[in-house]
């Protein structure tokens, strides 16, 4: 890649930070140019983001007709799935799947809550309550 | 977390942006210890370039496809190649681990940290994901604020004590565990030659003749096959799998097409160290297999938000071309520095 292919398409995500590449100068040598974005770069992170958006609207509806608990919401809304709360919090998969179930985190005792809350950066009360809208 | 007393104290520390944070982090400290050392040199003598795909290592339901070695492995490689001594400190709790960080921004030391991403408040909401192994340099305290050197980023960032404790002590895969680092001894003259040449050999043998054919070339031409193989009735899932490998390529600081100009940025500076200057033209090579990887990631997008029809088989053809170009490259690396 030359120095002046060094893509610039402001994207969004970047929020105005420019991010290093490596590119050709002039002289043929490697040099580090800032660029603000790359289209094809924006559409595979949108993508992702649109993936984790689904996912907790999905769970919110779930939640809101009593399929499946809050907690679930505020997972998808942390970006995170069950291996990866499961990982974070110390339980097992299966563990978080079960505490996923409507009405089942409110049975935990404070500590296994707490474990949630560190691990999800949310207090207990936040986690219990599932907000209007996704 | 109780927000610490209000003391300032910092290094004064020359920031600079890099591509990679690893590879960046290595190469701060060492100029900040008068032992400058590019980012792709730190990079290139680490062996810090690979290709793996592992389908038994899931993020987010999605097969893991590498770049680059494991975490730590670029610090790792840099000290054992250069003869530096690091010191690693973990701790076992967040107190402790903050604790540990002051002293040493007390003592006017700058040090090295492995936190996660998606507990800095300072990275961009859609940046932020759960990944445990980034690194950055904490240079001083103002008030209750961390001064930091974070080496993806144009400008020094601050983060509050609070966040920085649970980007530090986040629990799950390559928990960090507090983990501060920082160099205690350096040789007064690298010695980059030998190690240039052991680098190389590495990398160039991980490429070429790992024995499993998910590493190195063979594991390019198994994605290909992967991807070649997609059932167009499973068309969202092909998308996802697609943006997953264009992400891992392009997204998490790699100083674009997967470390492949980084690695040639160090094959290019390699070249006078080691007087081969077949390796200027080796880097050129490895340059065009970079703008191929480059042209796989915007073909991939713009299949995947429709605005080209979906052909697998052009994908999978066009990887396999990146995979030709890899081996001619390593092929000729090889016999240049036997």
């Amino acid at each position: 890649m030359k120095e002046h292919d060094v893509p610039q398409q402001a994207a969004r995500a970047y929020m105005g930070q420019r991010k290093a590449l490596y590119a050709i100068n002039e002289q043929g040598e490697y040099t580090i140019v800032p660029s603000a974005g790359w289209e094809a770069e924006e559409i595979v992170l949108l993508q992702a983001i649109e993936e984790c958006d689904r996912l907790a609207a999905d769970a919110h509806a779930r939640a809101q007709s009593g399929l499946t608990g809050a907690l679930e919401y505020h997972m998808c809304r942390q970006r995170m799935d069950v291996m990866v709360l499961a990982q974070s919090t110390g339980f097992f998969r299966w563990q978080v799947r079960r505490h996923l179930r409507p009405g089942a985190f409110a049975k935990l005792s404070a500590g296994q809550q707490q474990r949630y809350e560190s691990a999800l950066g949310l207090t207990v009360r936040e986690l219990e309550t599932l907000p209007a809208a996704p | 977390m109780t927000v610490l007393a209000e003391p300032t104290s910092a290094v004064p520390f020359e920031h600079r942006q890099t591509a990679h944070c690893e590879s960046g982090v290595i190469a701060s400290l060492m100029r900040d210890r008068r032992a400058p050392i590019s980012e792709a040199m730190a990079f290139g003598v680490a062996s810090g370039m690979t290709f793996a795909y592992l389908p038994f290592i899931k993020i987010g339901g999605m097969p893991l496809i590498a770049y680059r070695m494991p975490p730590r492995r670029i610090i790792a490689g840099v000290s054992k190649r250069l003869g530096i001594t690091m010191k690693y400190e973990t701790f076992r709790t967040p107190a402790d681990g903050m604790r540990a960080l002051d002293a040493h921004l007390d003592a006017g030391r700058a040090v090295g940290l492995q936190t996660s991403v998606f507990w800095l408040p300072y990275f961009p909401p859609d940046m932020r994901f759960h990944f445990n192994a980034h690194n950055l340099v904490v240079f001083g305290r103002r008030g209750g604020q961390y001064l930091i050197s974070d080496p993806v980023f144009e400008q020094p960032v601050e983060c509050d004590a609070e966040s920085l404790a649970r980007a530090r002590f986040v629990r799950g895969a390559l928990a960090p565990k507090g983990l501060l680092y920082y160099p205690t001894a350096i040789p007064p003259t690298l010695d980059l030659a030998p190690a240039i040449r052991k680098a190389i050999r590495f990398t160039t043998g991980m490429m070429l003749h790992t024995p499993l054919p998910i590493v190195g070339v063979r594991g390019i031409r198994l994605v290909a096959r992967r991807i070649r193989k997609l059932s167009p009735a499973n068309v969202t899932h092909n998308k996802l799998f697609l943006g997953h490998i264009v992400r891992m390529q392009e997204e998490i600081g790699t100083g674009g097409a997967g470390f492949r100009f980084l690695y040639a940025a160090f094959l290019q500076e390699a070249a006078a160290i080691i007087r081969v200057p077949a390796l200027t033209s080796i880097a050129a090579q490895l340059t065009a297999a970079g703008d191929e990887w480059r042209r796989f990631a915007l073909m991939s997008a713009k299949m995947c938000k429709g605005r080209d029809p979906m052909d697998y088989a052009q994908l999978a053809a066009t990887l396999d071309h990146c995979a030709e170009l890899e081996r001619a490259v390593y092929v000729a690396l090889r016999a240049a520095v036997a």
